[in-house]
């Protein structure tokens, strides 16, 4: 029994109580809706002095584009950010929850947290629910032991490496790390590489689309968020005029409320301002 | 043990095997069109697509049948090979047999009389044919798949089609507007209108983009311009 001594504690992790409702209706013929999936291309890549993560901003429901400039690259730590791809929703929470019980991890030992400490939260998170969390990720971050890229699959599978990339744009963008990533890049070498695996992406891959964001991490000072680093890809410009002339829009109804105003006229005399002495003082 | 009319477990009994076959691919790809009074603008980005990829940036979809009707077909690009390669071949015919081209709605007849004679076998295309009719008046004509055929004076087809149409409604249609005067659309107009659809739809359908390719048809002749659309 629920009390206000004794809460009724709910049960943590999914509510399944309308799986039921939900196939019975779909057996009817209302079949729920789909989930937005971001076809993506996000990636990683360790550099000389900490690392870049990248990402497009483009999130696709079927065909159709449904955000023209999503971000991707979300927060999990002052040292850690990760990039997200497949399902919007999944990437999202996941990260959220890691994030809280990361900033609970620092506070607890009053430490920079391990990326790895990130990434075995994030895998175990995944692994318990089978795959179910469409959640592909590349974690970026720096710690004492230098830094680290990982590449954690829907299923829990964990790729530790020095360059990765993800989403549906994974192979145009391994494609340009393939041929030029090489060990202790400088930082413009880096975000240039970084870039060009996105725009690749971008360009060639469907699923992503729109802008390049970047984050650089580096191994002192906080991390750089470059949202919208580059424009990839600039609106055309429209060459008829759409505006409606007056009266366009079809007035359906119509009804008058007359408002009875009744005028009144306050005139103010200047008086002397209350000075008070004042006790209590923030 | 094991027999027909035995206990024969269920989980034992060898299952119907379905054989699956997929004859179609969709290849993506948008058309616009638009008739005027003494002239008929059609179309067509240039991407083909399948899947997450894109097979090629500049692949013209349009197709001078005549010097008076162009065809803009979109959909399972191997179909719209093998259909137009069959409309021309039928055109060629008629004129050998009648000594004159076929007019716009000649073709317009026989296109939907082509598609329907596989009815249960579908070219998986959308067409949108535009021209000079029989006067010299701009047309466009319609269909679906299995050969519905419609005459209009403006339309859009392919992957963005709803996404395309609606603008063109309002626009020449004059839908869902009050006092505004009906009026023939001058091509300039037409032609910046055609262009503007197709920047909204790249900005939101991902198997439309590249470049545009259009053909604008008077009784001078069919003259050609491209336009480029966002590239990713």
């Amino acid at each position: 029994m629920a009390s206000i001594l004794l809460p009724e504690v709910p049960v943590p992790g999914f509510s399944f109580e309308n799986s039921q409702r939900n196939a019975f209706l779909a057996q009817k013929g209302f079949p729920a809706p789909t989930a937005t999936k971001t076809g993506t291309t996000i990636v990683g890549i360790i550099y000389a002095d900490g690392v870049i993560l990248g990402a497009d901003t483009r999130a696709t429901e079927n065909t159709v584009v449904s955000d023209k400039n999503c971000q991707k690259i979300h927060y999990l730590a002052g040292n850690m950010y990760c990039c997200g791809a497949g399902t919007a929703a999944d990437t999202e929470m996941t990260t959220q929850s890691v994030s809280s019980q990361l900033e609970l991890q620092r506070l607890h030992t009053g430490r920079t947290v391990a990326v790895e400490t990130a990434a075995t939260l994030l895998k175990r998170m995944l692994f318990r629910y089978q795959g179910y969390i469409g959640a592909a990720l590349v974690l970026g971050g720096v710690d004492r032991t230098g830094p680290h890229i990982y590449c954690i699959y829907p299923h829990g599978s964990v790729d530790k490496l020095p360059y990765a990339t993800m989403g549906s744009g994974s192979l145009a963008a391994m494609a340009v790390f393939e041929a030029n990533w090489k060990p202790n890049m400088t930082e413009e070498e880096g975000k240039k590489l970084v870039r060009d695996a996105i725009a690749a992406g971008i360009f060639n891959d469907l699923g992503s689309g729109s802008n390049v964001d970047l984050c650089v991490i580096r191994s002192q000072g906080p991390a750089q968020y470059l949202r919208t680093y580059e424009e990839a890809n600039v609106k055309g410009k429209k060459q008829g005029s759409y505006r409606y002339p007056l009266g366009t829009t079809a007035v359906l109804k119509q009804s008058v409320i007359p408002l009875e105003v009744t005028s009144v006229t306050v005139t103010a005399s200047p008086q002397p301002m209350d000075v008070e002495p004042s006790h209590s003082r923030r | 043990m094991l027999s027909i009319d035995g206990n024969f477990p269920e989980y034992a009994v060898p299952g119907a095997k379905q054989v699956r076959f997929e004859p179609y691919a969709d290849n993506g790809g948008s058309i616009v069109a638009i008739a005027g009074e003494d002239y008929a603008v059609i179309g067509a980005d240039t991407r083909l697509s399948t899947g997450f990829s894109i097979y090629t940036r500049e692949q013209k979809k349009l197709f001078k049948l005549s010097d008076k009707t162009v065809l803009g077909a979109t959909g399972c690009w191997c179909d719209t090979l093998t259909l137009t390669r069959l409309l021309q071949a039928r055109m060629q015919m008629y004129e050998h047999d009648h000594n004159k081209s076929m007019t716009t709605p000649a073709v317009a007849q026989m296109l939907s009389t082509m598609l329907y004679y596989k009815r249960f076998f579908p070219y998986y295309v959308s067409n949108v044919l535009a021209g000079l009719d029989a006067e010299g008046k701009g047309c466009v004509y319609s269909y679906d798949p299995i050969g519905h055929c419609e005459r209009s004076n403006y339309r859009a087809g392919g992957s963005a089609g709803a996404q395309l149409q609606p603008l063109l409604d309002n626009q020449i249609g004059l839908k869902n507007m009050q006092n505004v005067k009906e009026a023939p659309i001058p091509r300039e107009k037409a032609l910046a209108l055609l262009k503007d659809v197709f920047i909204s739809a790249a900005e939101r359908d991902i198997y439309t983009g590249d470049c545009i390719y259009i053909l604008i048809i008077t009784a001078n002749g069919i003259q050609e311009e491209k336009f480029e659309l966002r590239k990713d």
